[in-house]
């Protein structure tokens, strides 16, 4: 007798009529456990941010400001009031006149430019081409035309996170990144799912001989240097996102069918499936109504292993430059890009580092939540 | 701390007001409530009770090993000394010393790591401040002792290579290493066949003479309690109901309860059916061979036989009792009958030749066929609602029924089986072991079968749950003529529940015959060793 | 035991035939090679460079002379770095690469178990939190992260040690790349340790051997730690190949001559036996690893000795 048999079980008040089942009680143990509720809200927030940002933000992924090259992150709009005036005296060069006066004032400017030459009015296409200045318009000609006066709307970005090296919003390519990794993320998982969870119910259902050749194949396919094979899968078949994904769950699907196989094995040998069969249920019916959503709970958990793995091994590739392709990204591309220039520009490392580590420590959170609520141990 | 000068002559340990409390997620847990007992040198104790009666427990909490969320209160004196509260070094010049225990599983209470030899020699190591090497010759001692045969070989051995009984004796062996005071046995024997069984309480009884200590025994079992103790405990949720002595309990039990566990023990008989009475079931020279180990790549395929050549003939009206050890192969043969795992032989059911039918063919008749398990906890799947659960068999069979006839029927099947049947909505864990039983009888019952082989239907219940469900199953049985085949490896439940009864041993019948002449008059030597094993005890 | 070890050794054959067969067709039916660079070659010169490869022939005869040259240990000419075979790169590599991962394999378990046990001894603790939360960072972080801002805060800022590089291979050099490569894999061993020795710690013969009173050195590494080390050990092989995977970041990162960075450099460069080599040599060590996990596993627990 193990020491718990001999306590006595909660008493269910008779009048209840409504009985709580297993996966309620484990909702009810999982809500309680804070950390795992906070991972939750914290991924939730992260996916709201990463698929429904770009909506809210003007800039897309792949807009790039040349003005605005490794721009450090900051709260205040880009170009600053004290910087505007070089930018303008480097239009004015590029326009070959010169710059009397200028002035800010809101968000429109007015200049004085000058030159020994009446100016072509259509001069003022130099100044609308950067990106800081627009619609500028000629309101007053002087000196027969060597003098204009120029006013115009001085356009203004934000940028929060700061710009790469390509002048891109960093803010958005987070936000894209979010996408693809999340997505590289629970994609692979949900393959990785669907091939473990089918292959493994059924080796362990089976088993016997079916049985051992089918984890013999898992056992001969654990040997492989699969993350090698996956670099080289994605060397030789192109880089696209689908293939990735793809790629990675059919790597990750061998850990989720041994643990399926050996949950149906244990299952198989409870008398409810022999109960089961003596009820006459078919082969099918038996995996579907009784096996299956017997293995959910340890599945479930198992998801949220892979998941973060999914999401490393995807960083994993995107380090070695095989991950998506320019001008789409992930963390994982984002970050090693970043830790490449972590001296002069730490904003591209620690913006898409804090968002991967934050997802995988809520994942972590949300999976060790899941053990304890649907295995209810001491631990 | 005062020693107390009567306690120290008089008694070996002196319990006073001891709780035991657990903290779970849903509220605090009182295991133990406040109880006192006493145990004097040489005696031997028995404290009795059903599963949750917190018998165990309090051992635990003397002993300072309850699990992390258990706290225990009061005291508790070894010999004067309070051990409630004392640091884990006071307690530990205790514990493998003074008092020593044994526990209820002798699979897993030995570390598999290791050779039985070491561990022996641990608490000689480690109290005495033996080296390994100068405890063997002790070790080799008390194996001697304990009745392991070969100790210069079997020193060496791993538990895993010994069966439950040889385990039992080495933590026998273990616990007398240090000549203790105390012997706490908490269900030392319940894990074991009936045979073994009395074969440890032997060698527990003799040893007990031959060393003078005290024994505490930690039983459900009142066999055991009245061939063994001296005084009787009994505890009923974390209460003590009743003390005294061994006379006093068993012949003048003062509360109802104490004299509704003595009465417990199934009673009654089953009279034959009428000989006329038609041959429902049969299988002649059942076989069921299991393959075991055998390489993938290397090896051939070992095949050990589980059933070799029975056959039974069972009538309609008649319950058949199978009773053999474990590993006798009475179980197989039980679903070898229902056709439910490969098998060779000659089936009939009714007039009907089932020998070549296969599953698809066998499906119909499986509402006709039905099987109740043994273990209450694993034969209802967790994730369905007990209305789920016993309506499964009529979604198969008669899937013409709509969602509320199919209720009307479960609502009926759980009244008969003595459930309210507002129990359909909720989920197995909610329920008591004797209550899920009931659950499992009524999805048999549901399907209105012919035959059900019931397969130790009540070996994991209380005492006292058995004698309601074997009450249960008579009941069923007279209302729908059923025949039953009862397989159980307790034999007073078999007397009272079969007319006819086969004895089982190593897949082949030993003995088979009307109830009444094999439990009377035993021909096989097995079948006598079985009966004196399971009736000398009382 | 002995037999043991041949048959496992046997066992081992068709799986490498695997990956050497799947990653050799795996390469050919790939769109592009190493010769399709950004300007087209002459055709003269494609044709030559096609034919001093051999890969005019039919596929079939390339497998097969692939198979064979395999078998003696001759991985082919590498296609990059065109006057070394690829057996002479992978000898020039492997000794920093070896000596790199046993290093941090060391690291990584003997830290790992150490924190672990301590976490799950005081379970629920200070401690075990503070552990427990350094071990997932471990876990979450990627080592191409970990190294460089190891190397801008212990090299570059405090100069302590030198940022990259094996110089005379003294163990200045070794800090950084040796801690970055164990740190996931150290935190993987604590928790699985401290998961392990919870359960171990709860098993009925702990309660045995202290209902005995022995003292708790004896419960805790004599009885609970030997059964908690058992899926420490099984993990040994993954982590052995989760090393591997990360040597190649690693050597990347503190430029580091060993067989990840060519590996590395051979998948961005399409140089097939390059990759196809470092692929086979991955395969070996991971079967090597999953022997000397089953003998271990034997020696620790009696119920699965093979005699």
């Amino acid at each position: 007798m193990t020491d718990l048999t001999d306590i006595p079980t909660t008493v269910i008040p008779p009048e209840e009529s409504k009985g709580r089942s297993l996966f309620q009680l484990a909702v009810l143990r999982f809500r309680r456990n804070r950390a795992a509720m906070t991972g939750c809200v914290v991924l939730f927030l992260i996916t709201i941010f990463s698929f429904f940002g770009p909506y809210f933000i003007s800039h897309t992924y792949d807009q790039v400001f040349p003005s605005y090259v490794t721009a450090p992150p900051s709260l205040e709009p880009l170009p600053r009031a004290e910087t505007l005036g070089d930018v303008m005296k480097g239009v004015a060069d590029r326009a070959r006149v010169e710059l009397r006066d200028f002035a800010v004032e809101g968000n429109t400017f007015t200049a004085t430019v000058h030159s020994d030459q009446p100016i072509d009015p259509r001069s003022t296409r130099y100044f609308d081409r950067a990106n800081e200045f627009d619609n500028t318009q000629v309101t007053a000609t002087e000196e027969d035309g060597r003098t204009l006066k120029l006013t115009g709307e001085v356009h203004r970005e934000y940028f929060p996170f700061g710009t790469d090296a390509n002048g891109r919003d960093m803010l958005a390519r987070v936000m894209l990144g979010g996408q693809i990794s999340l997505a590289v993320g629970f994609l692979a998982s949900l393959v990785s799912l669907a091939v473990g969870v089918t292959y493994g119910a059924i080796s362990g259902y089976i088993g016997g001989r079916v049985d051992n050749v089918m984890m013999r194949l898992v056992e001969i396919l654990y040997s492989l240097p699969f993350v090698f094979l996956v670099v080289v899968l994605v060397v030789f078949f192109g880089r696209s996102f689908i293939l990735i994904f793809l790629v990675i769950g059919a790597v990750e699907w061998l850990d989720m069918a041994r643990i399926v196989r050996g949950q149906t094995l244990a299952l198989k040998r409870r008398e409810f499936i022999g109960a089961a069969q003596a009820l006459g249920l078919t082969d099918w019916q038996i995996i579907r109504r009784h096996i299956i959503p017997n293995t959910i709970g340890p599945v479930i958990v198992f998801v949220t292993v892979v998941v973060p793995k999914v999401i490393l091994l995807e960083s994993f590739l995107s380090f070695l430059g095989l991950g998506v392709q320019a001008p789409l990204t992930s963390w994982g591309a984002l970050i090693s890009e970043g830790a490449n220039k972590m001296q002069s520009a730490p904003w591209l490392l620690i913006f898409p580092a804090i968002f991967f580590v934050v997802t995988l420590f809520s994942l972590n959170f949300i999976g060790d939540g899941l053990r304890d609520a649907l295995d209810p141990k001491d631990r | 701390m005062t020693a107390d000068a009567t306690g120290t002559t008089e008694t070996v340990l002196s319990v006073r007001g001891l709780k035991v409390d657990f903290t779970t997620p849903d509220g605090d847990v009182n295991a133990v409530k406040g109880i006192d007992l006493d145990v004097k040198p040489g005696e031997t104790l028995a404290v009795v009770g059903e599963s949750g009666s917190g018998k165990s427990q309090t051992m635990m909490g003397i002993m300072g090993l309850l699990a992390n969320n258990g706290r225990v209160t009061g005291s508790a004196k070894y010999r004067g000394k309070e051990l409630i509260g004392l640091p884990l070094k006071g307690l530990n010049e205790v514990r493998g010393v003074k008092i020593t225990m044994i526990f209820q599983e002798p699979m897993t209470s030995l570390d598999p790591l290791y050779t039985i030899g070491r561990q022996i020699a641990e608490p000689l190591v480690h109290h005495k401040g033996m080296t390994f090497k100068q405890a063997r010759v002790r070790v080799l001692e008390l194996l001697k002792l304990v009745g392991i045969p070969e100790p210069e070989r079997r020193i060496n051995s791993y538990p895993h290579e010994m069966s439950g009984g040889q385990r039992q004796r080495v933590m026998i062996a273990m616990a007398l290493a240090n000549e203790p005071d105390l012997l706490i046995a908490d269900e030392p024997t319940t894990a074991l066949d009936v045979t073994i069984q009395a074969q440890i309480l032997d060698l527990l009884r003799s040893l007990q003479q031959r060393f003078g200590m005290a024994v505490v025994l930690i039983t459900h079992d009142l066999g055991i309690v009245k061939h063994f103790a001296d005084r009787v405990v009994v505890m009923r949720r974390g209460e003590v109901v009743e003390k005294g002595t061994i006379k006093e309990i068993f012949e003048e039990p003062k509360e109802d309860y104490t004299k509704m566990l003595l009465a417990s023990e199934p009673s009654g008989s089953k009279e034959p059916p009428a000989d006329t009475a038609p041959i429902i079931l049969e299988g002649r020279n059942v076989a069921v061979d299991f393959a075991i180990g055998g390489g993938f790549f290397f090896g051939s395929d070992k095949v050990f036989r589980a059933v070799d050549g029975v056959s039974v003939r069972l009538k309609r009206g008649q319950t058949i009792g199978i009773v053999g050890e474990s590993g006798s192969g009475k179980s197989t043969l039980g679903r070898a009958l229902l056709r439910l795992l490969p098998s060779t032989g000659h089936y009939h059911f009714g007039d009907k030749n089932i020998s070549d039918f296969d599953r698809a063919a066998m499906r119909p008749l499986r509402k006709e066929l039905q099987l109740v398990f043994q273990d209450p906890y694993g034969s209802l799947s967790p994730r369905q609602t007990v209305g789920e659960i016993i309506t499964e068999g009529l979604r198969i069979h008669e899937p013409q029924l709509s969602r509320a006839d199919r209720d009307k029927r479960a609502v009926a099947a759980l009244k008969e089986v003595g459930l309210d049947p507002a129990a359909r909505n909720r989920y197995p864990h909610e329920f008591s072991g004797g209550q899920r039983q009931r659950i499992a009888i009524a999805r048999a019952m549901i399907l209105k079968p012919k035959v059900v082989i019931l397969d130790e239907p009540t070996s994991a219940l209380d005492r006292s749950v058995q004698g309601q469900v074997i009450d249960l199953l008579r009941d069923l049985q007279e209302k729908h003529d059923l025949s039953y085949i009862f397989i159980s490896h307790d034999l007073a439940v078999i007397k009272a529940m079969a007319d006819y009864v086969i004895v089982m041993k190593n897949g082949k019948i030993v003995e088979e015959g009307p109830t009444e002449d094999i439990f009377e008059q035993p021909h096989q030597t097995y079948t006598k060793t079985l009966m004196a094993a399971a009736f000398d005890l009382e | 035991m002995f037999q043991f070890v041949l048959r496992r050794l046997a066992s081992a054959v068709p799986t490498l035939f695997i990956v050497v067969t799947i990653s050799f067709f795996l390469m050919r039916f790939a769109p592009g090679g190493p010769f399709n660079l950004e300007r087209p070659l002459p055709p003269a010169t494609m044709e030559n460079l096609m034919r001093a490869y051999h890969l005019d022939q039919p596929l079939w005869n390339q497998y097969l002379q692939y198979l064979k040259n395999a078998l003696t240990g001759d991985f082919g000419p590498s296609y990059i770095y065109k006057d070394n075979t690829i057996a002479e790169l992978i000898g020039k590599g492997l000794p920093y690469s070896v000596q790199l991962g046993s290093y941090a394999l060391l690291l990584a378990l003997i830290g790992g178990v150490l924190v672990g046990t301590l976490a799950a001894l005081r379970q629920n603790s200070f401690l075990d939190f503070l552990v427990m939360s350094v071990a997932t960072t471990g876990v979450t972080v990627p080592n191409f992260v970990v190294g460089p801002v190891l190397t801008l805060i212990f090299a570059l800022m405090l100069s302590w040690v030198p940022a990259g590089g094996w110089g005379d291979g003294s163990l200045k050099f070794l800090i950084l790349p040796v801690i970055t490569l164990a740190l996931p894999q150290l935190a993987v061993f604590a928790r699985l340790t401290r998961g392990s020795m919870i359960e171990a710690l709860h098993a009925d013969h702990i309660r045995t051997a202290r209902a005995y009173g022995l003292p708790q050195r004896a419960v805790v590494i004599t009885h609970a730690m030997r059964g908690a080390l058992l899926p420490v050990v099984s993990y040994l092989a993954p982590c052995a190949a989760a090393l591997l995977t990360g040597s190649a970041v690693v050597e990347s990162i503190f430029t580091i001559p060993g067989v990840g960075r060519y590996f590395v450099l051979g998948a961005i460069n399409r140089d097939y036996t390059l990759v196809m080599g470092t692929v086979v040599l991955v395969a070996i060590f991971v079967i090597v690893f999953n022997l000397v996990v089953d003998i271990l596993y034997g020696l620790l627990d009696p119920r699965v000795r093979h005699d």
